[in-house]
């Protein structure tokens, strides 16, 4: 083989200059895979197209979610940093001059985020209060030098995006200055008094009403910093205030409570913190799918196993928006990889002038598609033929089936969310507090069928009138906002309600009057009175189930189920929904949330999974004797406890191996077979070593120690 | 045929059958994930209950039913996580430790806030006595330090040492069984060749995982999929790589003259060379990113790095049992992985080939030989000094506190052998022979010398034995 060697572990490839430049284009790689590629080309563009959607849509939300607190941030440095100059002379700023303004930015522990948060808090503040932000990593800065080090050349890159003539000068200063704090302000001061008189800066005006912008300075990772090396930073930079205006963000994974754990309080007194939190990622997740998936705005959707298990990887995993995208992506490639009709999965004008131009094959595809064939058996019998006969019938049945598909959606996910204002506020949450959790359910069947929505039901005959007024003024906005003209008249309905509502308040006290006037007690007797207060008795509990407001509840309750039955059918009952969902949940764990400790532990107890062959068949837990060496003596090994000698495994191992063999024609002399079958123990037991399940151990002679417990 | 094995091999009676009961456990985990589901049901049963008693009870008590939500609504969530369960078949097993927690903290929560409907208990006990049977079975292996095993060892046993040669002559002998599924099994994998490719310029990149050495199959991935592309093989079996070495492949693909101060400036000069020119291409090949060598923090850490460049594609393969501890979530994010099961039981040549991934026990002929040779360029007096302190570690080998022998001694005795006459020359064969490793020297408490021959007493008594045969 071209890359084994004894003596070297990296072997380079490199083509010829020429060869390499006639690279394959990514789309080939997509259509090869499969035999049938049907529009292969026009799939893997529409894929992208609509990932860069999708993406560039949630770059915004985050940019969205995130305003609010890079606002706030933006304002703390101004003042911090305009107070610190201003009015020097107030003997309150005079102790503040000692304190380095910090802002201790609370991130939340999907570590993975950060990065892109705070790349784009670096980008505000670049434009907004100074040129001068340095972001640092732990890693980066194992010791004070290095931190410095870091800093500095990060500062001169920022000033060199300045002015860029001064480039050769500063890369000499690079490799002299020697790094310290001294060094740092002189050259701070040099920057600022060259630059200050010219004023070359012309868009950021807001910063140039400062004479001199401050140097803020970011620490993505405050916790996995070195005590000392922030200690020791601080302190010297507090000294250097004066000439060097520093402000510090603190990246922060865990609660604020470890800058008090990291710092001791002569270091942290040093500092005037301020606390921010970020948007937690619960929220942010909400807003993520109600953009991306709740909306008809991108076509393609999920299936009720595979956001279960997207949404599980996020809560239950690593609270990361970064890995749910990433999921997300992998489903929308799976889907437009695996399903040849996805092609249909774009907008509606250009999904219907796609379908006039679908081959013979397709057609075929649409066919057989389970979704449709469902939906012909329900037609009548010349349809029936005419759909599995005419390619052209079927294209136009195609087009207006897509297009209901469309509008089934648009009403669908209005009635989502008028439910959900419904059901989000009820006690106890029997539909889920978030949209996404009713979402689920949703799609996985008739939502009306089960026990939750019955128990949602009874719940609502439970509200108070100010509650029901507010979620039918909440969905009649939801309605108002959309365009859709099906559900037109919901709206107005609901208006209908509020309007009797209000007027309920009236005629409920007339009620109330009228009553009591009827109760005016006459003189009888005793027989009488009985009668008159058992009649009165069921008055009371007939008029109250007939109160004015009971009524019109009942009427909300049930209008607000009848949308849910008309409009919230789960998507597999419609046809041709294969084009749109992705529903192979499978592949998605596997690829993002694989267990490679099940797979090995699979393959050595029970190989028949992986080989096919009847041979290698058992019952549980047994293991035949023909099976892979290594299987064999897995099997073995799980017999022993911590410690195994390895002539007993050797000579347990041969037994078996040798009583499998007996089963062939003997051949061999025994002498040379026992040596064959030891070396086939030696290689099994090394590779047992490399898969980590043993390891070789000083505390007896010939024995390795076992690296897991238990029979598995 | 087990049973006669453990029989024949005399390990103490942990019965084989005993242990057959134990093992299926995996493989039930599939009516486990029934249970999974079945507590999801339950607790959403539960909380109707509740909801319909709630829906007729009066208002006061209403209000007094509100307050345990808290309790049953994280009680759900558990359960949704169990419910995650339910295709994989094992899943569980590696959340396993987490999922107990979990349903421990759910049956409690039952405990507390519900007395009625505990249909589904016996499962939910059944899963804890089996979890905390799990947990007995850890303490019962690491609970007393005395591990009762035979005391047989190799050495009695003549076949007991082979060099890796003969083993390689032997095992060629051994014929192949079940070729056919085997080669079906690795076409399966060869299909996903396309896709891989898509995959990986796609910004995702690939990991695989399974039993079997995975490096023929990167191998016929290499060469039908990467034929006219830059890429780096990386062995990381091999016991000489380090990050390093990785690094300066890549610089040597740049065609970069001149060296770096440090890993992490030659980490950034490649990042800005990928960043300037768009229209670079490099494709990673790692075997065995889980490496002895390359396993370390720092060095998946910047490899991780290597691999989030948009421009470098990495397809790696890991085999150890853990390997998947190796990446936080920081890391997890930079390499953006998409995971491969590919099964292969080809067995793993290539890896356990070097030295120090077998056994040392079994493979003791190469030090001896080694000895040998080295011994055999000395001087007669040399021969005798190291024969000296051969002697003197062999006499020593059952006291415990052996650490060497001290210099001053040492130079005592080789004065009485005559084979030194001062203390220089006897420092001057020591150099040499530290500069073959044959001898370590170690400072101490006292501030005195050790000296110490990092061998194996039993290759040390076959070296003396070959010696006087010679001799």
């Amino acid at each position: 083989m071209a890359t084994s060697s004894v003596s070297k572990g990296c072997f380079v490839f490199k083509p010829n200059f020429k060869k390499r430049k006639i690279s394959v284009p990514i789309e080939d790689y997509f259509n090869k895979g499969k035999n049938a590629s049907e529009d292969s080309k026009l799939r893997f563009e529409t894929y992208q197209l609509i990932w860069q959607q999708m993406k560039s849509e949630t770059e915004r939300l985050q940019e969205e979610l995130n305003k609010n607190l890079f606002d706030s941030l933006v304002e703390f440095l101004q003042t911090s940093h305009s107070g610190l100059w201003k009015n020097s002379k107030d003997w309150s700023c005079e102790i503040k001059l000692r304190e380095i303004p910090t802002a201790a930015l609370v991130l939340g522990v999907n570590v993975t985020d950060h990065d892109l948060t705070l790349r784009s808090l670096t980008e505000v503040l670049q434009n907004n209060v100074t040129p001068y932000v340095v972001s640092l990593q732990a890693k980066d800065c194992p010791d004070m030098k290095h931190f410095l080090q870091k800093l500095v050349s990060q500062l001169m890159d920022c000033k060199v995006d300045v002015q860029s003539k001064e480039k050769e000068s500063v890369q000499v200063i690079q490799k002299n200055v020697h790094y310290s704090m001294d060094s740092l302000s002189a050259w701070y001061m040099s920057v600022t008094q060259k630059t200050d008189p010219k004023m070359p800066r012309k868009k950021r005006t807001s910063s140039s009403q400062w004479q001199s912008p401050p140097v803020v300075l970011i620490l993505k990772d405050m916790e996995s910093f070195t005590t000392k090396v922030l200690q020791d930073f601080i302190i010297i930079s507090s000294q250097h205030l004066h000439e060097f205006p520093l402000i510090l963000i603190f990246g922060i994974a865990t609660s604020p409570v470890v800058i008090h754990r990291l710092l001791p309080h002569a270091v942290s007194s040093l500092l005037c913190i301020e606390l921010f939190q970020s948007l937690s990622c619960k929220e942010h997740l909400t807003t993520v799918l109600d953009k991306l998936l709740l909306t008809t705005q991108f076509p393609f959707k999920l299936s009720e196993k595979v956001l279960q298990i997207l949404t599980n990887i996020f809560l239950y995993h690593d609270f990361s928006i970064q890995n749910f995208i990433k999921g997300l992506q992998l489903s929308l490639l799976e889907h437009f990889y695996s399903q040849p009709l996805s092609v249909l999965c774009c907008n509606l004008p250009e999904a219907k002038r796609r379908i006039r131009f679908l081959s013979a094959n397709q057609c075929e595809n649409i066919r057989r598609l389970p979704s449709f064939r469902r939906y012909v058996e329900k037609q009548s019998s010349e349809k029936q033929v005419a759909l599995l006969t005419s390619d052209k019938f079927l294209k136009e049945e195609t087009q207006s089936l897509l297009e209901n598909l469309h509008v089934y959606h648009k009403n669908y996910f209005l009635v989502l969310r008028c439910l959900h204002q419904f059901t989000s506020s009820l006690p106890k949450y029997p539909l889920g507090r978030q949209i996404r959790e009713l979402y689920c359910m949703c799609l996985e069947k008739n939502i009306w069928d089960s026990e939750e929505y019955a128990s949602v039901l009874q719940l609502l005959r439970l509200l108070a009138k100010d509650e029901l007024m507010a979620m039918l003024q909440n969905c009649f906005k939801l309605f108002q906002s959309s365009s859709g003209k099906e559900l037109g008249n919901t709206a107005k309905k609901i208006e209908e309600f509020l309007a009797q509502f209000q007027s309920l308040d009236e005629t409920k006290e007339e009620e109330d009057t009228s009553q009591s006037q009827s109760k005016g007690l006459q003189k009888t007797d005793l027989y009488h009175l009985q009668k008159s207060l058992l009649e009165m008795k069921e008055l009371r509990s007939t008029s109250k189930r007939q109160t004015k407001f009971e009524v019109l509840r009942e009427q909300v309750v049930s209008f607000v189920d009848s949308l849910v039955r008309e409009y919230l059918l789960p998507p597999d009952t419609q046809p041709l929904h294969e084009t749109l969902y992705f529903s192979s949940a499978h592949t998605l764990r596997q690829h993002l949330n694989a267990a490679p400790r099940i797979a090995l532990h699979t393959a050595l107890n029970n190989p028949y999974y992986y080989l096919k062959n009847e041979a290698l068949r058992s019952e549980e837990g047994c293991i035949p004797n023909v099976a892979p060496d290594i299987c064999i003596a897995y099997k073995l090994h799980l017999e022993c406890s911590r410690l195994i000698n390895l002539v007993d495994w050797s000579e347990a191992f041969a037994t078996v191996v040798t009583a499998a063999e007996k089963m062939d024609a003997n051949s061999v002399t025994s002498e040379e077979r026992n040596e064959i079958i030891h070396a086939r123990f030696i290689r099994a037991v090394s590779e047992l070593e490399l898969l980590g399940f043993i390891k070789p151990t000083k505390q007896k002679t010939d024995h390795v120690a076992r690296l897991t417990w238990g029979g598995c | 045929m087990a049973k006669l094995a453990s029989e024949l091999a005399k390990t103490p009676r942990k019965s084989v059958s005993l242990n057959m009961k134990n093992d299926p456990k995996i493989t039930i985990d599939i009516p486990q994930c029934s249970k999974g589901h079945s507590s999801s049901d339950k607790s959403q049963l539960k909380n109707n209950d509740k909801s319909e008693f709630l829906s007729t009870a009066p208002r006061g008590l209403r209000k007094r039913l509100i307050v345990p939500r808290s309790h049953s609504d994280s009680e759900s969530e558990y359960s949704a996580s169990n419910s995650e369960d339910d295709e994989g078949v094992a899943q569980e097993y590696e959340e396993d430790t987490n999922e107990d927690i979990l349903s421990q903290k759910i049956q409690a929560q039952n405990r507390e806030v519900s007395a009625p409907v505990f249909r589904e208990t016996p499962s939910k006990k059944m899963k804890r006595e089996k979890t905390s049977h799990l947990v007995e079975k850890y303490f019962e292996a690491h609970s007393s330090s005395k591990v009762l095993t035979s005391d047989r060892t190799l050495q009695k046993l003549k076949r007991a040492k082979l060099d890796q040669q003969t083993l390689h002559n032997l095992l060629s002998k051994v014929s192949p069984s079940f070729s056919a599924e085997l080669k079906q099994l690795n076409q399966q994998h060869e299909q996903l060749f396309h896709k891989w490719m898509l995959q990986l310029h796609l910004g995702f990149n690939i990991v695989l995982y399974g039993l079997g050495s995975k490096r023929d199959l990167l191998e016929r991935f290499r060469t039908t999929m990467l034929q006219d592309c830059i890429h780096i093989v990386i062995n990381g079996f091999f016991p000489g790589i380090s990050v390093k070495s990785v690094l300066n492949s890549v610089t040597e693909v740049l065609d970069h003259v001149g060296t770096f101060r440090s890993v992490l400036d030659q980490l950034e000069w490649i990042t800005n060379k990928f960043k300037e020119d768009s229209s670079l291409e490099l494709f990673l090949l790692i075997h065995n990113l889980d490496s002895q060598m390359l396993r370390g923090d720092k060095s998946q850490q910047i490899i991780g790095q290597l691999s989030s460049l948009r421009n470098i594609y990495l397809i790696a393969s890991i085999d150890h049992l853990n390997a998947p501890l190796m990446w936080d979530h920081a890391k997890q994010s930079l390499y953006n992985w998409l995971w491969y099961e590919t099964t292969t039981y080809s067995h793993y040549t290539e890896e356990t080939s070097y030295e120090n991934s077998l056994l040392v026990k079994q493979s003791g002929s190469l030090p001896l030989s080694s000895l040998i040779h080295v011994l055999r360029s000395l001087t007669p007096n040399a021969r005798g000094i190291f024969r000296l302190l051969i002697k003197y570690q062999l006499d020593n080998q059952d006291n415990p506190s052996y650490t060497g022998l001290c210099f001053q001694d040492f130079y005592q005795q080789c004065r009485e052998a005559f084979l030194v006459n001062s203390d220089l020359t006897l420092r001057a064969q020591l150099t040499e022979f530290r500069d073959h490793k044959l001898i370590r020297t170690k400072k101490g408490t006292d501030g005195v010398e050790y000296l110490l021959i990092p061998v194996d007493n039993g290759i040390l008594t076959d070296f003396l034995e070959n010696e006087e045969e010679e001799l």
